[in-house]
């Protein structure tokens, strides 16, 4: 028999805000988080737009010396971390012990330390090259140094499974504690690679938006005029609890995560199948492993990142395994308002569905304005909407052909 | 400021240290909290800024504040701002 496992506590940092709160407020209002890209000169790049944090104080969650040796992924991850166990009511040391685990993915890890470090070496020879330097760019790093922080000492782990490593990490976490290898588990994801690296290589891709001129426009998932991802930055992450732990506690529990699936493409290294298939197998195996029926389902937070490829692929892939429920699932990309958060993806909006089903409120997608024709589901359109929900799926796909996808469900006894 | 007052302000820097902490017979790992890659990346700033070189066995030697002090003044550096 395999343990329930709960969400207790949550915590991020997005260009929507330095909290869950402020993101979801952004989230129900409909609010863009994308800006100016601002973190390095951009001159000479096609793409000038980003989903920065905004007035994000790292000595908040740092001291000045760890903010001089870490990369701003794993400050990130730390910040939000802090802020998840403090919602869990775990502030205090009771996080440590050897059955609380960390798995914090990140599709790049510290890309901006490398891209320093190499003009270091560049310019001085090796002898100029920081000690802090392969420390700061390992991406389990964020991992460890949540667990040292924490003193938690059980399992340690770190998908790098780019834009699925988030959702890969919070589901490697709960088969952890349903299995009985761990009793709570600190999961998510981070990323914070909006370096000129990053940004000059999604965009020789030709994956990036280029609308410049209206950032807050340029990511605009399923509509007919949208002209790929914009590259966005933060961290997501939820406490995992075996659920009779949880009940001893007697904390709060916002939610249960029910199924977790996991595919693999097997067909290249950046497109998608025909038909999705990847995705296709990925969101049946979450049913599967949930115990559920896809009518079951009442709203989808898709991938949606806004590139023409995977808003139609994913809209058929949703349509095959729905069938006659699709008219009825409510189905939104929050990367309209986030921009897309690479590896971070999957830990905000795993969030999102635990926020949504816990408040009521649809998040919608933002500048939907002449849906594809393609794309002809309900996309909860420029506003949230309110709906009582129960179930919740969140949709990731990465390069490399990953899929996950993780079903939150409303916790019941 | 005298070479004295530089080691100290780098080292105040680089370990996010009080100068009050700072007295001369500190050690750097003992007393300044200091780990060894922290020790790697002071000595690095102390070449750069006084123009040494310091081998790998001279580093074993330098413990405290004051050994920082006469190794820089065993190599004749001088140094006035």
């Amino acid at each position: 028999m395999k343990n329930r496992v709960v969400i207790t506590g949550m915590g991020a940092v997005t260009p929507l805000g330095n909290s869950v709160a402020e993101t979801w407020e952004g989230i129900c209002r409909g609010k863009s988080g994308i800006g100016r890209l601002t973190k390095f000169d951009c001159t000479a790049h096609e793409t000038r737009i980003a989903g920065e944090l905004k007035d994000f104080d790292p000595l908040r969650f740092v001291n000045k010396k760890e903010l001089r040796r870490l990369d701003d992924f794993i400050i990130y991850a730390l910040a939000a971390a802090e802020m998840a166990l403090a919602d869990a009511g775990l502030a205090s040391g009771a996080a440590e012990g050897e059955r609380t685990g960390v798995i914090i993915g990140s599709a790049i890890g510290g890309l901006a330390t490398i891209e320093k470090e190499k003009e270091a070496i560049f310019l001085g020879g090796p002898r100029k090259m920081s000690a802090f330097t392969i420390p700061a760019v390992l991406a389990n790093l964020a991992s460890g140094h949540v667990s040292i922080r924490f003193g938690a000492k059980g399992p340690i782990g770190c998908s790098v499974t780019a834009c699925s490593s988030g959702a890969c990490a919070i589901g490697d976490a709960v088969r952890l504690i349903a299995e009985g290898h761990a009793d709570c588990m600190i999961a998510g994801g981070v990323e914070a690679a909006v370096t000129p690296l990053c940004v000059a290589g999604f965009n020789a891709m030709r994956a990036l938006s280029k609308r410049n001129e209206e950032p807050e426009k340029a990511s605009r998932p399923f509509d007919r005029d949208r002209d790929g991802f914009v590259i966005g930055e933060g961290c997501g992450i939820v406490i995992l609890e075996a659920l009779p732990r949880a009940l001893d506690r007697g904390t709060r529990i916002c939610g249960e995560i029910a199924g977790y699936g996991n595919t693999s493409d097997a067909f290249h290294m950046a497109a998608p199948p025909p038909g999705h298939e990847g995705a296709v197998r990925c969101m049946q195996a979450a049913l599967r492993d949930a115990g559920m029926e896809a009518a079951g389902i009442d709203y989808i937070n898709a991938h949606g990142t806004s590139t023409p490829l995977n808003d139609a692929y994913e809209t058929e892939a949703i349509k095959t395994v729905f069938g006659e429920h699709t008219r009825r699932l409510a189905v939104s990309s929050t990367k309209s308002m986030t921009g897309h958060l690479l590896g971070a993806a999957g830990g905000i909006e795993t969030i999102f569905c635990m926020k949504a089903i816990d408040t009521g409120m649809l998040p919608p997608t933002i500048n939907l304005d002449h849906p594809d024709p393609t794309c002809d589901l309900d996309y909860v359109p420029h506003q949230a909407r309110k709906a009582a929900i129960r179930t919740a799926m969140s949709n990731t796909f990465g390069f490399g052909g990953v899929n996950a996808v993780l079903i939150v469900k409303k916790f019941e006894e | 400021m005298t070479l004295e007052e530089k080691v100290i302000s780098i080292i105040m820097e680089q370990l996010d240290v009080t100068r009050e902490e700072c007295v001369a017979e500190a050690s750097f790992i003992d007393d300044l909290g200091a780990d060894s890659l922290d020790l790697v990346e002071l000595i690095m700033e102390m070449e750069e800024t006084f123009d040494v070189q310091i081998a790998d066995n001279e580093l074993e030697k330098i413990r405290t504040i004051k050994d920082v002090f006469e190794f820089l003044k065993s190599r004749g550096t001088v140094w006035q701002e």
